[in-house]
């Protein structure tokens, strides 16, 4: 890591605009991680980056508003019942290990490949964990929206009744979001897993809320607002780390908590209102549009790599800034589902009451 | 279904949300105009780190609070009846 006097001299400076930008980015970022329990981070580390915040602080500053903001959401979606603060916390502690992990291997490749190494090594952690589980999260959302049966419960999948089925003695513990005991050495990998993904991509939850759903068994609802109890834990942890490096600009920090506390309060407030498998569709959806994002800057690595041809100039600005695009696209389109199912969601609730109303006064 | 809607109407957090937003606005005045003092402070590691993760925590609280009885006030809530979405 950077010495502290390096890193002071790279705190910018803030004007209004960019002030505004980041609130904005920040809003829509914490609405969908009220929604889906993480996200936002993806678009919010490089839009500090772009700038002019070197990626390390913009990594840090990102991570010490992550906590604050998650903490809050938990807190609200907690009250709604929808949290399993002890898989939480078990999964977050095994996190906090994959996080340390994963950080050790960015440095091993940033040394052995250089910066144009790590940031192939990080796109293409995107492009085939996206695309995996993604896809599969997507496919399920889909499935259940044309079987028409979008108001059942959720079924528990084959792979996790045979996980809830296991009985290792003396590491099995009670979990109310699964309502059954399982062992522990089925949530330490998958938080584990977790925590790698987050130090990686910065977004763990893209792993820990489908593994919460499919692998463990847990309910839509309940994973998504399970993560944030992660999400504070890991943020917390990273952000302690950074700051022993003066790496957080605290500024950039509480400007983006500043809007993303706005938006989180309203994604959780979402949540009461719509089916299970629209958490699932919005997940899906981000995810598999960030894939495309990442994709297109997989050949810009390989040529400064030298594995293929190298591109021109022209090309790798075309390239980044529609990555850079696509990315946002994710965002707003997940946060534009998490708008419009809360809505109409909303209106029904406010017709029923009236009609009740109407009736009473008959 | 009456005591539901009996419910609906207590009393918004006005009062709340005003204290909480005044206190969230001093909070965010404070922090950008001393950020010269701030940012050589929080950036010098080492113990200093427990700066930022307090500032974290002591915004959330209050910027958090604001921020929840804001969208109350504005009538923005969470669903009555979870049970009927099934």
């Amino acid at each position: 890591m950077p010495d502290v006097v390096g890193a002071l001299t790279n705190f910018v400076d803030l004007d209004v605009m960019k002030i505004a930008y980041l609130f904005f980015v920040g809003f829509v970022g914490g609405l969908v991680s009220g929604f889906i329990g993480s996200g936002g981070a993806f678009v919010l580390t490089p839009a500090m980056m772009s700038m002019g915040v070197p990626g390390l602080v913009a990594v840090a500053s990102n991570m010490c508003h992550k906590f604050p903001k998650a903490l809050v959401g938990a807190i609200k979606r907690a009250k709604y019942g929808q949290v399993d603060v002890k898989l939480g916390l078990v999964l977050g502690v095994s996190a906090e290990a994959g996080v340390l992990y994963g950080a050790h291997i960015q440095e091993s490749i940033k040394k052995t490949f250089g910066d144009a190494g790590s940031n192939l090594y990080v796109s293409a952690a995107f492009v085939v964990i996206l695309a995996i589980v993604g896809g599969f999260v997507l496919r399920d959302a889909l499935k259940t929206y044309k079987s028409g049966n979008t108001s059942e419960e959720e079924k528990v999948t084959k792979l996790a009744k045979w996980v809830q089925s296991v009985n290792i003695p003396g590491t099995m513990v009670y979990f109310k979001s699964l309502n059954t005991r399982i062992s522990v050495l089925f949530t330490i990998p998958l938080g584990f897993a977790t925590g790698m993904l987050a130090a990686t991509i910065a977004v763990g939850g893209f792993v820990g809320v489908p593994s919460m759903i499919y692998v463990l068994g847990a309910p839509s609802l309940m994973a998504s607002a399970t993560e944030l109890v992660i999400a504070f834990v890991m943020g917390m942890g990273g952000s302690f780390k950074f700051a022993l490096h003066g790496l957080v600009d605290i500024r950039l920090a509480m400007i983006i908590l500043a809007g993303s506390l706005f938006g989180i309060q309203l994604g959780a407030i979402g949540t009461t209102y719509v089916k299970p498998f629209i958490i699932k569709l919005v997940m899906g959806v981000i995810m598999v549009i960030v894939l495309f994002s990442r994709a297109l800057m997989v050949p810009v690595y390989l040529s400064q790599l030298g594995l293929i041809q190298p591109l021109s100039e022209g090309i790798i600005t075309l390239l980044k800034n529609t990555s850079f695009v696509i990315m946002i696209l994710a965002l707003f389109s997940g946060a534009f589902i998490v708008i419009k199912s809360m809505w109409s969601g909303l209106m029904a609730e406010r017709k029923m009451s009236k009609e009740v109303l109407k009736h009473g006064e008959v | 279904m009456a005591s539901g809607l009996n419910k609906k109407v207590r009393k918004k957090p006005v009062g709340k949300m005003i204290i909480m937003g005044i206190v969230s606005i001093a909070l965010y005045a404070e922090l950008l105009l001393n950020q010269d003092v701030i940012n050589s402070n929080f950036g010098k590691g080492g113990m200093y780190a427990f700066l930022p993760i307090i500032t974290a925590f002591v915004f959330s609280y209050f910027h958090g609070t604001f921020t929840g009885s804001f969208w109350t006030v504005l009538g923005i809530e969470a669903a009555k009846k979870k049970k009927e979405v099934k």
